[in-house]
């Protein structure tokens, strides 16, 4: 089997996968990083979102040799030890999440968001979350969530 | 009081593990040794299975072991129970087929599992699943209510000639005749409640594994109520008793009624781990999911409502066809009766109702319970005819529900369809909701809309469910077979620490932070001296799971009823360290005190004598302070509201755009109103997504045809705006904590405002029929026609 090796988190990795090996296969199997979840097969959900090189994408939709010497970053190494990102503590003072499962992706993909727009519109951050699916929440306060967040960032 | 009691906003403590991408749900859990599942599914909605040939698939790589329908009935176990037995006509008992975790003989259903492949790696399993052949003989398929209920169509079991399950009926239809006979006006409606796919966001998964050195089963499972699970697999399917049988629910990614159900996977990975002697992980596809989690609604329904000259409500009449699927799934035949028929006085004094149900087997998925269960139909029911009534009749819809409300003091009132309401404030959370709304302001708002070419309508829904379900012996009387009553064990720990360990299971609810919440508001401690457990069975003592709004009334009652004990227990402990009497001590803000003096002493220094027993009443008293209680309700409890929707509507396209959705809820007292709103958030957009973008299509020959979200419309953040949400209580008067439930409010609540509001808009046009979902093809096509 080929050797795949890209950064994820700030370390460096490689592990031995099949061709057809997605990257969030890869993340959760052979990384163990379960905290990018796959709710759909689709790539309609958004659960598995990343980030590679800096821009969000939907794991489920790569091959992890696609990300041969990419910079991969997931939900796992968005906080800084116990000090959460600032997107993190709005979603958590907002109750911007309920199971929990859209949550790694919502927020990768928020993350994302917040570094092109500052100060994004309520209907600027519900077209960008179009790609991401929650069942519980209703998006009321994943939006709200998300517009505290990206002025969290900004500030900072 | 600390800060962070009932009644206070407080930040969820579950929240750290979610954000940080550290939840445990199933599929993130992997077992030593482990091999993995999957299932080979029938293709076909109807067939007889000739022969399974696994051969080919057996030499492939890292194949383990294929076992198949005619392998799980070699060993003579049992099928997948059904937990509610309906009635009907004639004391005629349902039929009750036979529903086997692996079929041997005759699939009955696109999705029916055939055989499973375990294999070292999932990718090996499937491409192994993919090569085991199946020789299916086709046989025609009955897919809709109406196609499988005319003459001559297929017959899917022997023992439901007609295709019904049952006919059943509550109140004398008879005497409704003879009201509507006499009626001033009489409003009829034809309505489809639209068959729904719940899609929580984690697809099902489950873990099976046999431990030979003690005999032990484990299974992990996606569920909202783990010791259901162990109690039906273990008495009624694998005949593994409750001692050897651990069931684990982790962390579970949403359920909506979906993960209440035993289903056939979690049998069948747990049966297969004691044959393999290794762990066996099964984790569903997407698409698997579509095809084989329980769906929710699909009624087709007649209804009348007759009114007297002054618009007051004489009577109703209801007549429901309700599609079982293909088997009865663990509560699907109490959906549309119990749980149903029951709810038709809604908010109102309509003094005699007539319901008739008749359950009709399909060549589909099983239908079972979905957010509101039963409850959203009746509504929809409900609140559609009497809107259509109030525009018949030319009675503004407020005006009209205002008149046949049942009165603020008339609790208890007791309803023609069997349920005791205990309180309510009807009239008040209708002007709650008409403030917030600006209904005054409509007409200005229609008539800008008008300008702009736009159609826009109002609608109301007044909606009531009943919850907490439920007390044992009524629903026992009505056919349950479990008790509806939940655990809670406090155990405080030596240094005044305490872990709950509660029956009830969250899955989205925020129970670690409410349940908590309650223990720190009643033994005066920080919120994080509070650990909630949840999920497993071995360490609760009992629980019965969460469903029907029922946690906070059922298992937060149970928790309540703990801490009594303790505190009691507390108070003889801390009267022995003072010296007092048992009579003389109260407990406050953490301390007990002996009456009228300075003396007290800590919750903390009791916790501690309770377990370091020098100075102690051993006579009167054990070591120790560990409480359990069960707690099985008086009565349901009755939450219910209004919800207003404002709609506009783009002739051109057919469009609806939600222009504003107020809600005023009555759910009782309060523990945290941060979760209580996000749960009424929840419901709306499920309720909205009923109303107009989710509907469950299949083909003439029993094909899904929405089996993704490429086909199947569900909410996303771009199709709903955002709330106005607001309580008023009453709280409840049977019920320690005085709570009624919000978990399914909005989803009964938001069909009917949606759609009366879609209504409303069209009418001017002159359509008078649109059935959910309500999609610009719909709206479009009636605004040609009319």
């Amino acid at each position: 089997m080929p050797t795949v090796n890209m950064t994820v988190n700030g370390k460096a990795v490689s592990g031995e996968v099949e061709a057809r090996t997605l990257l969030v296969q890869f993340l959760r199997e052979n990384l163990r990083l379960t905290g990018t979840h796959v709710g759909c097969d689709t790539s309609q959900c958004g659960a598995c979102v990343v980030h590679v090189d800096g821009m969000s994408a939907k794991s489920c939709t790569m091959l992890a040799s696609q990300c041969e010497g990419s910079d991969v970053l997931t939900i796992e190494g968005l906080a800084d030890g116990d000090a959460l990102h600032p997107m993190q503590e709005a979603f958590r003072e907002n109750h911007g999440l309920q199971c929990g499962f859209c949550t790694p992706g919502m927020i990768m993909s928020a993350v994302d968001l917040a570094k092109r727009n500052g100060a994004p519109s309520e209907h600027e951050v519900r077209e960008w979350l179009e790609g991401n699916l929650c069942r519980c929440t209703g998006y009321h306060n994943i939006v709200k969530s998300v517009m505290a967040g990206a002025r969290a960032m900004a500030g900072q | 009081m600390p800060q962070d009691g009932i009644g206070a906003a407080v930040r969820r403590k579950e929240d750290f593990r979610f954000v940080t991408g550290q939840g445990s749900y199933t599929d993130d859990i992997n077992r030593p040794g482990q091999v993995h599942a999957a299932f080979v599914r029938s293709q076909h909605a109807h067939a007889a299975v000739r022969g399974v040939d696994t051969a080919a698939a057996e030499a492939m790589p890292g194949v383990v072991r294929i076992l198949t329908g005619a392998d799980y009935a070699a060993d003579g176990l049992g099928g997948l129970p059904c937990g509610w037995l309906v009635t009907g006509k004639l004391d005629k008992p349902m039929a009750e087929p036979a529903h086997p975790p692996l079929v041997a003989d005759r699939v009955r259903c696109v999705g029916d599992q055939v055989a499973v492949v375990i294999a070292e790696t999932l990718q090996q399993a499937r491409d192994a699943a993919e090569a085991v052949g199946v020789d299916y003989d086709i046989l025609p398929a009955a897919v809709g209510i109406e196609a499988a209920t005319a003459p001559g169509a297929t017959q899917i079991w022997d023992e439901a000639p007609g295709n019904l399950c049952y006919d059943w009926e509550l109140g004398d239809k008879a005497e409704l005749d003879a009201v509507f006979a006499d009626a001033h006006h009489v409003t009829r409606i034809e309505l489809v409640n639209n068959r729904l796919i719940p899609n929580a966001m984690e697809p099902r998964a489950a873990i099976g594994d046999f431990d030979r050195s003690t005999g032990e089963y484990t299974l992990h499972t996606t569920s909202q109520n783990p010791h259901v699970i162990r109690l039906l697999m273990g008495a009624f399917v694998l005949q593994i008793p409750e001692h050897k049988l651990r069931v684990v629910a982790p962390d579970v990614g949403g359920g909506f009624g979906s993960k209440i159900f035993h289903y056939a996977e979690e049998a069948v990975v747990t049966w297969a781990a004691g044959k393999v002697g290794r762990p066996i992980k099964w984790t569903a596809e997407r698409t698997e999911s579509f095809v084989t989690d329980a769906h929710g609604r699909d009624h087709i329904t007649v209804a009348e409502l007759a009114l007297d000259a002054g618009g007051r409500f004489l009577g109703m009449k209801v007549d429901t066809k309700a599609n079982m699927g293909a088997y009865l799934s663990t509560f699907a035949p109490c959906v549309p009766t119990y749980l149903y028929a029951t709810l038709l006085a809604g908010q109102y004094t309509t003094p005699k109702i007539w319901c008739g149900v008749q359950a009709v087997f399909t060549n589909t998925t099983p239908v079972d319970a979905y957010r509101g269960a039963g409850r959203p139909e009746a509504t929809f029911v409900v609140e559609r005819l009497v809107e259509t009534a109030a525009h018949e009749m030319g009675i503004d819809p407020a005006e009209l529900r205002r008149r046949n409300f049942v009165a603020a003091d008339a609790f208890p009132y007791q309803t023609p369809v069997a349920l005791l309401y205990d309180s309510g404030n009807y009239a008040g959370t209708l002007d709650q909701a008409l403030d917030a709304a600006d209904y005054a302001g409509f007409g200005a708002r229609r008539a800008e809309s008008e300008a702009r070419g736009r159609l826009r309508g109002v609608g109301f829904s007044a909606y009531i469910e009943a919850c907490g379900i439920a007390p044992s012996a009524v629903v026992g009387s009505l056919g349950a077979r479990a008790g509806l009553y939940e655990c809670g064990e406090v155990r405080v720990h030596p240094t005044g620490s305490v872990t709950v360990f509660t029956g009830s299971h969250s899955h989205g609810q925020g129970h670690e932070t409410t349940f908590a919440q309650i223990v720190a508001d009643r033994l005066g401690i920080d919120i994080n001296a509070v650990e909630v457990v949840h999920g497993d069975t071995a360490k609760i003592p009992f629980g019965m799971g969460t469903y029907g709004s029922r946690s906070l009334a059922v298992g937060g009652s149970a928790l309540t009823k703990a801490l009594d004990k303790i505190e009691a227990k507390a108070k003889k402990i801390a009267a022995h360290l003072m010296e007092a009497s048992d009579a003389d001590i109260e407990f406050r803000d953490g301390k007990f005190e002996v009456a009228g003096t300075d003396r007290s002493v800590g919750f903390g220094d009791v916790a501690l004598t309770a377990y370091v027993p020098h100075n102690f009443p051993a006579e009167e008293l054990e070591p120790g302070l560990d409480e359990t209680a069960f707690y099985d309700p008086a009565n349901f409890t009755f939450p219910a509201g209004c919800h207003i929707c404002e709609v506009e509507i783009d002739p051109d396209t057919g469009s609806v755009e939600i222009a504003r959705f107020v809600a005023s809820d009555d759910f009782g007292n309060i523990v945290n109103p941060m979760i209580v709103e996000g749960q009424v958030h929840g419901g709306i957009v499920q309720g909205v997504g009923q109303a107009l973008l989710e509907g469950c299509q299949y083909d003439d020959g029993g094909q899904l045809l929405t089996g993704s979200y490429m086909d199947y419309t569900m909410p996303r953040a771009d199709d709903v705006p955002s709330f106005s949400v607001s309580t008023r209580s009453t709280p409840c008067p049977h019920n320690p904590l005085g709570v009624k439930g919000c978990g399914e409010a909005g989803a009964i609540a938001a069909p009917a405002a949606v759609m009366n509001a879609v209504h409303d808009a069209l009418r001017g046009r002159g359509v008078t029929r649109i059935d959910m979902p309500a999609t610009p093809a719909r709206i479009w096509q009636a605004l040609q026609a009319a």
